[in-house]
């Protein structure tokens, strides 16, 4: 099938995931049946590691412990700036410490349920089941989780769960987590089995033979183009959330290692399936650069409302109880202030375009926490969220404290990614994606603290047995930086730096970003249509021409130079962006993070198709001036019921 | 503080490479409103300098959320600016008023070589995190979680500790460019954790000693490293990798 804007290839993706006879029994049968390497041979192989941040330090580091030569990679001046760093709310393991029903199922089960049944039963089950290995892992590490007064881990609930099985450091998780993956990592640096290369961006893929043998990098100090060789590659690059130019992603995460790799002939699977996150701080001006999430673990203690008028200009202190409404609570009675992140983003954003909404902009909610400071004492909320409260203030100037604080939802994680297979190698052999820059278990939507989940159980579990699969089963033989192959990714990335340098044109990168970013919101945001969605294809491919024709660009490629490192990775941004409108648009149906508003349940909720979208939509680089393919992998439930999500 | 646009007196740190001296550029920003974050004024700036044909300032920068430890700038002589606790990402322009001169410079240790502007290799922190700043546990090796209870004082106390980001303003506002603070966070998270035991002593000595070799200075209670710090960071530490230090030994 073809139509104007992609053709459908007959052929499907195959997981390549073990028999399903039993759920609980195949990550440890596959585990049994796959290949091993000789410590003699681990040696032997060199392997890239794009990207330090819990994904690609964990992997780094335990793929070092196993023998192996490791080149780790990242744009930033150290690993532990990468962007796992700012996760705040906690880490989700189904250790049942808490004696409230927790099992691996039931954390499988919510996190299926959770991705609105688009991902795949196995490599879920599996995230479950090493869940617990990874907070062993971290708490042995000196990762300082929150702990009870007996000296046991303490846990939290989070959004879409009715067990408390998320572990916290504060609100900052992340930072700790990474601290733990990144000193893991240093250990290794430190004995001679990781050679860290830092502050620099990779810019291409390159295959002998069909298969990754190595990378090419800029040198973000000097400019010049590295070339780096090994046995495989570990792709590790996070999120594309930053297509939106405003997001919680930070300023350097980007999608151009994943991009080029598509490019190269790995899939790109499921790209309109982007996290809206309903907790963050609104914008407050157009000279805005990124925004600013709280963790949605405030959920647990703070009631979102609205008032109940349109128009409402009272303080929010001065209006009384009967006059506002908590409509989650309202909407949802089991679940309230706890829905999963889509379902609380969309009611935030309805209810502002009923013209409730609050703040200067009317494009905010509040989340009050009068009732908790009550019920708790403020010392309790303080010390659960002090230095999130801290935090709103020194951006907002308000005490939240003492007046509710005003949310928004932001774009914040992108579930789709390149695809994989379950040894989580994409279609280029050789080729390993781990972590968010991978689509595999999060479906159309993620729950709350399984990211952090996903990233280490990829990197210390996952990948550590399947990658000596791969390289016990093939041949590789040595190959070397004179390939022609490598001469031909260097001139390649050299050209476009050289082109984009030589436009002098009058718009900078970013105004071409802010602008690709508005029409991505617009039209590939929180609620789609198709002729939206059909629009923003045209204005992408408009402002993508302008951008090759009117770039501003001042500074020299031979040198540190941040614009012209942005100005590259936007180039990418607009081919993601027309590839994930493509993607909606193709989609006739709504799941999790992906609503169309063609498809909704009489009461405003996502209405899947199962019939006819129960698959991952991979797609396949064809040539800039040629259509994107659709190729499916075909996703069956043997163990779990689909049904209608409701958090009612 | 006020809610109109201001205009500023900008006097910002230009250097072209390690090899050059460097001086102070004086630019005038008109329209910063309060509420931008300190980087997005410089965001703004870089739109002018960018549209005229020059080099942008180059600084660094990555979650502007304070949590990755990327920007590293002196404001009017302190390291990350008047708002203390605050990484300079979440620098609000409302602690400024119209017609303020503003000096902002680069981190200055010997330690930490200017490579552009603003931009400062701060690798020698990364090779003091290799000298013993881990737990040696191989990936699978560790027992259940739970097994070992480390009572909730000792757990946040060393969660205190554990919340530096690494960003090096302890080094910049340090009249002796000492790490200590940054060194001494690391060595009391794990001296107070059980986990860190057996390797308590090869720790302290290898990390106190990676701190002389990169060129940082001794500390000698100044006490700056702690105003500065943006995570809050207790000057305690110091005193703890001292008594580390010393207990090694024995």
């Amino acid at each position: 099938m073809t139509n104007e804007f992609y053709k459908e290839l007959e052929e499907l993706l195959e997981s390549g995931e073990p028999a399903k006879d039993k759920l609980e029994e195949m990550w440890s049968n596959h585990k049994q049946k796959i290949k091993l390497v000789s410590p003699n041979n681990k040696r032997k192989h060199e392997i890239i590691v794009i990207g330090t941040g819990l994904a690609g330090a964990s992997a780094a580091a335990s793929l070092a412990e196993l023998g192996y030569k490791v080149k780790a990679l990242t744009i930033h001046d150290s690993p532990r700036r990468a962007h796992s760093i700012a996760a705040q709310g906690g880490i989700n393991a189904a250790k049942n410490y808490q004696n409230d029903g927790d099992t691996i199922y039931r954390l499988f089960y919510d996190t299926i349920k959770g991705g609105d049944y688009r991902s795949r039963e196995s490599n879920t089950y599996r995230l479950s089941e090493v869940s617990l290995e990874i907070i062993d892992q971290a708490v042995a590490q000196g990762v300082p989780f929150a702990r009870e007064y007996g000296g046991m881990l303490d846990n939290r609930s989070f959004g879409g769960a009715q067990v408390s099985r998320t572990f916290y450091a504060r609100g900052q998780t992340g930072q700790q987590l990474l601290l733990g993956a990144y000193s893991a990592l240093m250990k290794e640096v430190d004995k001679g089995n990781v050679e860290l290369l830092t502050r620099r961006e990779m810019l291409d893929l390159v295959t002998v033979d069909g298969k990754a043998r190595g990378v090419v990098a800029r040198n973000l100090l000097t400019g010049e183009i590295e070339k780096y060789t090994g046995s495989a590659v570990l792709l590790c690059t996070g999120g594309y959330g930053n297509a939106y130019f405003l997001s919680t992603n930070a300023k350097n995460s980007n999608v151009t290692a994943a991009w080029r790799c598509y490019k190269r002939g790995a899939y790109f699977a499921n790209p309109c399936y982007v996290q809206i996150h309903p907790t963050c701080i609104p914008q407050s001006g157009d000279y805005q650069s990124k925004l600013t999430l709280m963790s949605e673990s405030l959920r647990n203690d703070g009631r979102v409302w609205v008032p109940k008028e349109v128009g409402e200009k009272r303080h929010p202190n001065d209006i009384p109880e009967s006059e506002r409404d908590y409509y989650l609570e309202r909407k949802y009675p089991s679940f309230g202030n706890l829905v999963p992140r889509d379902v609380a983003s969309r009611n935030a954003k309805y209810v502002c375009d009923e013209g409730r909404g609050v703040g200067s902009t009317g494009q905010a909610v509040y989340l009050d926490f009068a009732d908790s400071i009550n019920r708790l004492g403020k010392d309790t909320i303080e010390a659960r969220y002090g230095n999130l409260f801290e935090m709103y203030e020194r951006i907002t100037g308000e005490n939240p404290y003492k007046q509710p604080m005003r949310i928004f939802p932001a774009i914040h994680y992108t579930m789709g990614g390149l695809w994989v297979d379950y040894n989580l190698m994409s279609t280029i052999p050789g080729l390993h994606v781990l972590g968010e820059a991978n689509f595999s278990d999060h479906g159309a939507n993620r729950l709350g603290a399984s990211a952090l989940m996903q990233g280490l159980a990829d990197g210390y579990f996952v990948i550590p047995y399947t990658l000596g699969d791969y390289i016990a089963s093939n041949d590789l033989p040595e190959v070397s930086t004179d390939n022609e192959a490598f001469a031909e990714a260097e001139k390649t990335v050299s050209a476009q730096y050289d082109k984009m340098l030589s436009i002098n044109g009058n718009k900078t990168v970013m105004e071409f970003h802010r602008e690709l970013g508005a029409i991505i919101w617009d039209q590939v945001g929180m609620s789609r249509t198709a002729e939206g969605l059909t629009k923003a294809i045209e204005q992408i491919r408009e402002l993508k021409k302008e951008f090759w024709t009117n770039l501003k660009l001042t500074g020299e490629k031979n040198t540190y130079n941040k614009y012209l490192e942005h100005a590259g990775r936007v180039a990418d941004f607009f081919e993601l962006g027309e590839l994930m409108a493509i993607d909606a648009l193709h989609r006739e149906e709504s799941c999790g993070g992906h609503f169309r508003e063609d498809h909704q349940t009489e009461e405003g909720e996502a209405l899947r198709n199962d019939e006819d979208f129960s698959y991952v939509a991979a797609w396949k680089y064809s040539g800039d001036d040629e259509l994107p393919s659709l190729i499916k992998e075909n996703l069956e439930f043997d163990f779990v019921q689909l049904t209608q999500r409701s958090y009612k | 503080m006020s809610s109109e646009l201001m205009t500023l007196k900008l006097k910002v740190w230009r250097q072209e490479s390690p090899e050059d001296e460097g001086r102070l550029v004086d630019f005038t920003l008109d329209k910063v409103n309060p509420h931008m974050s300190f980087l997005e004024m410089l965001d703004v700036l870089n739109e002018e300098i960018i549209k005229k044909g020059e080099r942008p300032l180059e600084f660094e920068h990555d979650c502007r959320e304070g949590i990755c430890g990327s920007c590293a700038l002196v404001v009017n002589g302190i390291a990350h600016g008047p708002q203390q606790s605050t990484a300079v990402c979440q620098l609000h322009m409302r602690h400024f008023n119209d017609g303020d001169e503003v000096v902002i410079e680069p981190w200055r240790a010997t330690a930490f070589p200017v490579i552009k502007d603003l931009v400062t290799d701060r690798s020698a922190f990364d090779r003091i995190m290799e000298a013993g700043g881990f737990v040696s546990v191989r990936t699978g090796s560790a027992p259940d979680a739970n097994a070992m209870p480390i009572g909730k004082v000792t757990a946040d106390q060393a969660m205190d500790y554990a919340a530096c980001i690494g960003c090096g303003a302890c080094v910049a506002a340090c009249p002796n460019s000492s790490a200590s603070l940054f060194t001494g966070a690391k060595l009391s998270q794990l001296a107070l954790l059980p986990q860190g035991e057996p390797e308590r002593k090869t720790r302290v000595r290898r990390m106190v000693e990676q701190m002389d070799i990169e060129g940082f200075g001794d500390c000698s209670n100044h006490a700056e490293c702690q105003a500065v710090c943006p995570k809050g960071i207790d000057i305690s530490a110091i005193a703890k990798m001292r008594r580390e230090y010393i207990r090694s030994f024995f």
